[in-house]
């Protein structure tokens, strides 16, 4: 079971260039809006044509624009969950869920039947979409889907139109009914929460272009890409020179940091994590910023600080930058006279 | 009051409605469906026309290509003694030349306002093209078909110029309602006419009336509750 894609598709001013093979049951593609992402998916299904490239589906050739192999998205036998569902708006819920089935009465009946008990949608069969609340579409969408039998399982963005406070409980929900189904599952999201929880694999896609792809949880500790940093919520990021094996100059903050850890040669940038700055009361220890504070942003139960280094001779907009701290521990020091930030050794990301 | 007008005009608007009905929904499939764009507009632009012509303009192309002495009139006549022209057929081949564009543009419109990913979602779920359009769009796309439908139906119904260029003015034949009409008025009866402006009058607020009642349909399904 694997599912092998690479494909490019020309736009004016974008290219999209995705390479990946997938070999486990959930890999999730991870990118910013615009990167292309639903469009590979799009490609996958055959609802798009790239326009050269190669995707097979467990040896079966699903497009090859080398020997001219495009198969109609109705021979691909793939599933495709729609950011909005695209539940049929004229059919009732066991309708739409039986609306891909080619059987006879009797068998579709018991077919959705089956579907309906197992997807919880009992006493909303009659229902149609427009009656139905988010989550409870969502469900039906999935059962239509999985009635259908696909080999792989694609979902686009299948949180994105959830209100936020549903999102935790039907994430759950999705997981769980996900476990019923036996096949791939290759999820597209903007969200690292999401690929968190349900895939142990993911590729990321930035401008068009497949950047890395692997373990999730290992992207998440280790990021070695400035974009994989960026799509994992890292927010300061700072371009760099390499001055030697345990030093390095970040070049936006007007600063140097000394490593224990050796530097690699081939890094154009550092990354620090809004949480990894630890405040200290002298700037003694090596790797403390002494910090001009810009702004204090309140959140529920942080504070974000803004500031930049304050001895930075050649500010830019990059210069500024964030840290993330409980409101207990900043109002232990919130009237001390300067704001030093230490950063620990490990929490400093080198990328490339 | 002499009935034969209307039953012509009822006859006329009846058969050429089901055919402009099913030719606008074929067309319209047919150009929404296409890839490139400036075929597309070409195309459209070939199919409204009778739209935007004036009817008298329509007929004498019409004349020009159905006339006894031009190549496919004297066709249908020869082999399938068939003569068009100031026959009953004519009303009928007007009513729908002219009525077509209003039957194409709104199923046209229609079909387009559809939201693609259920056209989409119809073919990863191994739909056949038939089956979406047929299941799917059309019934998406019903309230925008139907309203195009009763619009040229009313048109059809209303068609003077092309008729009296191609059918002619021949009482009991292919004398409709607007052409009695027109006669009535134009020997000086403007009694006579009245009867004829009530009938039409009546039939163009049904029409109306039943086009409202289609859009308000169409909020049905995007309305909860």
């Amino acid at each position: 079971m694997s599912l092998l894609v690479s494909i490019k598709k020309y736009y004016k001013g974008f290219t999209l260039d995705a390479n990946f093979e997938m070999d486990e049951e959930y890999l999730g593609i991870l990118g910013a809006s615009g990167s292309g992402k639903s469009m590979t998916l799009k490609c996958i299904a055959g609802i798009e044509t790239p326009d050269e490239g190669l995707i097979v589906l467990n040896g079966r050739v699903l497009f090859d624009s080398a020997n001219k192999i495009n198969l109609s998205p109705q021979e691909r036998n793939i599933g495709y969950l729609f950011q909005n569902y695209a539940l049929f708006p004229h059919m009732t819920a066991e309708q739409n869920i039986g609306a891909g089935l080619k059987l006879t009465k009797k068998e579709k009946k018991i077919k959705t039947d089956e579907i309906i008990r197992s997807f919880h949608l009992e006493g909303l069969e009659n229902k149609y979409p427009s009656q139905l609340s988010g989550g409870q579409q969502q469900r039906v969408a999935l059962a239509r889907i999985f009635a259908y039998e696909p080999d792989v399982l694609l979902l686009d963005e299948p949180f994105s139109a959830l209100d936020s406070h549903l999102k935790d409980k039907i994430q759950a929900e999705v997981l769980d009914m996900l476990n019923l189904y036996k096949g791939k599952v290759l999820m597209v999201t903007h969200s690292m929460d999401e690929v968190y929880r349900f895939c142990e694999n993911l590729v990321v896609i930035d401008k068009g272009r497949t950047v890395l792809s692997e373990k999730t949880k290992e992207l998440f500790i280790k990021p070695r890409h400035a974009a994989a940093a960026r799509l994992t919520g890292c927010k300061n990021i700072s371009r760099c020179d390499v001055l030697s094996k345990h030093s390095v100059y970040a070049v936006d903050w007007d600063f140097i940091f000394e490593t224990e850890n050796i530097v690699p040669e081939n890094i154009n940038y550092i990354g620090i994590r809004e949480h990894s700055f630890q405040m200290t009361d002298t700037a003694d220890k090596k790797n403390t910023v002494v910090c001009k504070v810009n702004k204090v942003v309140e959140e529920v139960f942080d504070y974000i600080i803004m500031f930049e280094n304050m001895n930075n001779k050649t500010p830019n907009e990059n210069s500024e930058i964030l840290f993330k701290v409980s409101k207990d521990e900043w109002n232990k020091r919130k009237n001390n006279k300067s704001l030093y930030l230490n950063v620990p050794d490990d929490s400093i990301l080198m990328l490339k | 009051m002499d009935w034969s007008p209307m039953l012509i005009s009822l006859r006329t608007a009846s058969l050429s409605i089901l055919i402009t009905f099913f030719l606008g929904i074929f067309a319209a499939r047919l150009v929404a469906g296409m890839k490139s764009d400036k075929l597309k507009i070409v195309i459209d632009g070939l199919l409204t026309m009778p739209l935007v012509l004036p009817p008298t303009v329509v007929g004498f192309f019409l004349l020009l290509i159905f006339g006894v002495k031009r190549p496919l009139g004297m066709l249908l006549l020869q082999f399938l003694s068939v003569k068009i022209i100031f026959s009953w057929t004519a009303t009928v081949l007007a009513a729908v030349v002219v009525s077509f564009p209003l039957m194409y543009r709104s199923s046209r419109g229609a079909f387009e306002q559809v939201d693609e990913t259920l056209v989409m979602a119809g073919r990863t779920l191994g739909m056949s093209e038939r089956k979406i359009f047929w299941r799917v769009v059309m019934p998406a796309a019903l309230p925008g078909v139907a309203s195009g439908g009763v619009l040229a139906f009313a048109r059809g119904l209303g068609e003077f110029g092309a008729t009296a260029m191609i059918a002619g003015n021949i009482a009991n034949k292919t004398r409709t309602l607007p052409l009695a009409i027109y006669s009535e008025v134009a020997a000086g009866n403007l009694e006579g006419a009245y009867g004829y402006v009530a009938v039409v009058l009546m039939v163009s607020f049904v029409v109306l009336s039943m086009m409202n009642y289609f859009t308000s349909k169409e909020r049905k399904y995007s309305n909860k509750d």
